[in-house]
C-alpha cells in the first residue's frame, strides 16, 4: 500500500458512523421534540387524552430520549423502520420498493450526466478564445439557474399536454409494489431529462473550468511540443488530469439528485423515495421522514467515502497533504 | 493583460485604486453589467415593494381572477384575483431579505471567522472547526432542512407567541418562519466558505507580510482581519455572490415542502401555488411570473459570479 494510504483510509472511516451518529440522534431528537407528536396523529383526531396517554406510555415515549434512541437504532438495525403514520404499514414495506424506482431513475440520471457533460465541458473548454464559450457558459448557467420545479411542470405541458411525445404520469401504485422496470417505459423519459440537465449543466461548467486549468500547465505545452497529436494531448494529458478533481464531485450530485427526486416525483407522480419525502414532511410522520434521513444521509456517506478512497488511491498529494475538497 | 504593464515597472497601488480598477473592469464586459442591472433591478423592487408595488400582496380583486396581463394586471392576477406583479415584488423583498441575512450570518460571520481561526490559530481549534465542517457536509442538506423545519416549526411559533405575550409586541410571533428559515439556511451556509478561506489563509500565512506584522508585535486578531481578511476577500466576494443564488433556489424548495416563509408572498409559494398541470396548462401565467423572475435573479447572479472570477482571480490578472 502506498505511503500514507492507510492512515488516510483509517481516518475517513472512523468519521461514517460519527456523522452517522451525529445526523441520527439529532434528527431524532428533534422529531421527539416536536410538538405535533405522531402518537396523536396515528390515534386521529377523536382519540381522548388517555388513550393517547396510554399508547405513549406503551410504546415508551415517555421514556428518556437518549432511551428511545437506543431502541430505535436496535429496531433499525433489525430492519425494522417502524410504522408510517400516512400508509400505516412497516415503513420498509413502503420504502424499499420506493427506493428501487428511484434508484432506477437516478442512476440513469448519473449515467448520462458523465456521458454528455465530460465531452461538453471539455468542448467548450478548447473553445475558450471563441465566442462559444461565453455562449455555451450561459447556457450551463441558464440550465442551472431554473428551479426544478419550474421546469418540471413546463416541460410536462410542452412534451406531455402540448406535443403529446410523452405519456406525463402513468406510475401505478402497481409499479412501486412489483418489480416493473420503469425504465423500459416512455414515462421515465421525462423525469431523466428534467433531471439530467440541471446536472449535465452544472458538471460540464465544472469540467470546462478544470480543463481549462489543465491546459494552462506546462506537461501540456510539453506534449505538444514533443509533437504529439492535438487530439491524443487532449484525451491522454489533458481530459485524463482534468476528471480526478471532477470525480469527488460525484458525491454531491447524489444528494443533489435525490433533493431533486422529492420535487421531480411528487410533481410528476412517481411513486419513489422523494414523493414519499414529501408526503412524510407534509403529515409529519416521523418514522418515515427519519428512515428517509437515515438512509439519505447512509447512502450519501459511504457514496463520499467511495470516492475520498478511490482519490486518494490515485493522488498522492490528497492522503499526504491536506483533504481534497478545501 | 497587456505586454505594457507587465514590462513596466509594478505600480503601487493603494486600496482605492485598485478598486477603482477592479470596477471599472467589471464596467468593460457587457455580460457583469447586464447580470448587476437585472440583480439591482429585482433587489431593488423588492426593497422598495411598499412604494413600487402597484397593490398589496394580499389584495384580491375578485371580478378579475386568473386573468393574463391587461392593463390594470400588467402581468395578470392568480386564482384569488391577485395581482401577481404585486405579488412578485413583494416576493423579491422575501428573497432580498433571507438571501442578504441568511449570507451575511452564515457565509460572512460564521464562515469568515471560523475559516480564519481554523486557518491562522491550527492545531486543535482547526481540528474542531474542520471536523465539524465535515460533519455538516456530509449530510444530505435538504434532509436536515427537511426534519429541522418539520419539528421545529411549531415550536418557535410558540416561542414567538410567548415572547409576544412577554414583551407586549404583536409582532415576534408573525416572524417566526423567517427565524426559522434564516437559522437553517445560515447553519448550512457557512462551511463551505470556511474551508476556502482557511485554504488560503493556509497557503497566506507564510507569507511576508504575515511575519513583518507578528515582529511588529501586531495581536492575533489584528494580523487575522487587518492583513490576511483583505488578501482572501477576491475569492470570498465570488463565493458569496454565489450563494446569495443558492439561498433564492433553496427558499424556492422549503416553500414547495409547506416549510418556507409564511404568510408573505415569495417566489416559492407562488411556484408551489401554480404547479399543477391543470394550472399550468389553462393558466400559464400563474408559474411564468415567478418562474421568470427567480430564474432570472439566480442566472445573473450565477452569471456575475463567473464574471467576477475572471476578473479577480489571481491567475488570470
Amino acid at each position: 500500500m502506498p505511503a500514507g494510504l492507510a492512515s488516510y483510509i483509517t481516518r475517513r472511516l472512523l468519521i461514517v458512523p460519527v456523522v452517522l451518529f451525529v445526523v441520527s440522534f439529532v434528527a431524532f431528537a428533534l422529531g421527539r421534540f416536536a410538538p405535533s407528536d405522531y402518537v396523536q396523529i396515528q390515534a386521529g383526531n377523536r382519540a381522548s387524552d388517555e388513550t393517547i396517554e396510554r399508547i405513549r406510555e406503551e410504546r415508551g415515549l415517555n421514556d428518556p430520549v437518549p432511551e428511545q434512541y437506543a431502541r430505535y437504532i436496535g429496531n433499525l438495525l433489525q430492519g425494522d423502520f417502524g410504522t408510517s403514520a400516512t400508509y400505516r404499514v412497516p415503513v420498509d414495506d413502503v420504502l424499499l420498493p420506493r427506493l428501487w424506482v428511484t434508484l432506477q431513475i437516478n442512476v440513469v440520471v448519473i449515467f448520462l450526466t458523465w456521458l454528455i457533460a465530460i465531452p461538453l465541458g471539455t468542448w467548450a473548454a478548447l473553445k475558450r478564445n471563441t465566442w462559444l464559450d461565453p455562449a455555451s457558459i450561459a447556457v450551463f448557467l441558464f440550465f442551472s439557474s431554473v428551479p426544478v420545479l419550474v421546469s418540471t411542470p413546463l416541460l410536462q405541458l410542452l412534451f406531455a399536454a402540448k406535443l403529446s411525445l410523452l405519456p406525463s404520469g402513468g406510475w401505478s401504485d402497481a409499479t412501486h409494489f412489483g418489480i416493473d422496470l420503469g425504465l423500459l417505459s416512455k414515462k421515465a423519459i421525462l423525469p431523466i431529462l428534467i433531471l439530467t440537465l440541471p446536472s449535465v449543466a452544472g458538471l460540464a461548467r465544472y469540467m470546462r473550468a478544470q480543463v481549462i486549468e489543465v491546459l494552462d500547465q506546462d506537461h501540456v505545452r510539453t506534449a505538444h511540443a514533443k509533437g504529439l497529436r492535438g487530439d491524443v494531448v487532449v484525451i491522454r494529458h489533458v481530459v485524463r488530469n482534468a476528471l480526478l478533481p471532477i470525480v469527488t464531485l460525484l458525491g454531491f450530485e447524489i444528494a443533489a439528485l435525490f433533493a431533486g427526486s422529492i420535487f421531480v416525483e411528487t410533481l410528476l407522480g412517481i411513486p419513489g423515495v422523494g414523493q414519499f419525502a414529501y408526503e412524510s414532511v407534509n403529515s409529519r410522520d416521523y418514522d418515515g421522514i427519519m428512515a428517509i434521513v437515515i438512509l439519505g444521509s447512509t447512502l450519501f456517506v459511504l457514496a463520499m467515502l467511495i470516492v475520498d478512497v478511490a482519490y486518494g488511491f490515485i493522488d498522492p498529494r490528497i492522503r499526504l497533504g491536506e483533504g481534497l475538497r478545501q | 493583460m497587456s505586454v505594457f504593464e507587465a514590462a513596466g515597472p509594478l505600480p503601487i497601488q493603494t486600496p482605492t485604486a485598485r478598486r477603482v480598477r477592479v470596477l471599472r473592469r467589471i464596467a468593460r464586459r457587457p455580460v457583469a453589467v447586464i447580470a448587476i442591472a437585472v440583480i439591482v433591478v429585482i433587489y431593488g423592487a423588492g426593497l422598495l415593494a411598499p412604494i413600487v408595488a402597484p397593490s398589496g400582496f394580499n389584495e384580491s380583486d375578485l371580478l378579475h381572477r386568473n386573468e393574463g396581463p391587461s392593463w390594470d394586471h400588467l402581468l395578470g392576477t392568480d386564482n384569488l384575483g391577485r395581482d401577481l406583479l404585486s405579488r412578485a415584488i413583494w416576493s423579491a423583498q422575501t428573497t432580498l431579505v433571507i438571501s442578504v441575512l441568511s449570507v451575511a450570518a452564515g457565509g460572512l460571520a460564521l464562515g469568515v471567522t471560523l475559516g480564519l481561526l481554523a486557518g491562522y490559530l491550527r492545531g486543535p481549534v482547526d481540528y474542531v472547526i474542520m471536523r465539524l465542517a465535515e460533519i455538516f457536509h456530509s449530510v444530505p442538506t435538504l434532509l436536515l432542512l427537511l426534519i429541522i423545519n418539520a419539528s421545529l416549526r411549531d415550536r418557535v411559533e410558540e416561542w414567538g407567541q410567548s415572547l409576544d405575550n412577554l414583551t407586549g409586541q404583536e409582532w415576534i410571533a408573525d416572524y417566526a418562519s423567517y427565524f426559522l428559515v434564516l437559522v437553517v439556511l445560515s447553519l448550512f451556509g457557512w462551511p463551505g466558505i470556511a474551508r476556502l478561506v482557511r485554504s488560503q489563509v493556509l497557503a497566506l500565512r507564510q507569507s511576508e507580510y504575515v511575519t513583518a506584522a507578528l515582529a511588529a508585535g501586531a495581536s492575533t486578531p489584528r494580523i487575522v482581519f487587518q492583513h490576511l481578511l483583505p488578501n482572501v476577500s477576491n475569492l470570498l466576494i465570488v463565493a458569496l455572490t454565489i450563494s446569495l443564488g443558492s439561498v433564492a433556489l433553496a427558499e424556492v424548495g422549503l416553500s414547495f415542502l409547506g416549510i418556507g416563509i409564511r404568510d408573505h408572498p415569495t417566489f416559492g409559494l407562488m411556484i408551489s401555488e401554480a404547479v399543477g398541470l391543470s394550472n399550468v396548462r389553462e393558466h400559464p401565467h400563474l408559474i411564468l411570473v415567478p418562474g421568470f423572475f427567480i430564474s432570472a435573479l439566480v442566472l445573473s447572479i450565477n452569471l456575475l459570479g463567473d464574471q467576477l472570477t475572471d476578473v479577480l482571480s489571481p491567475r488570470r490578472r
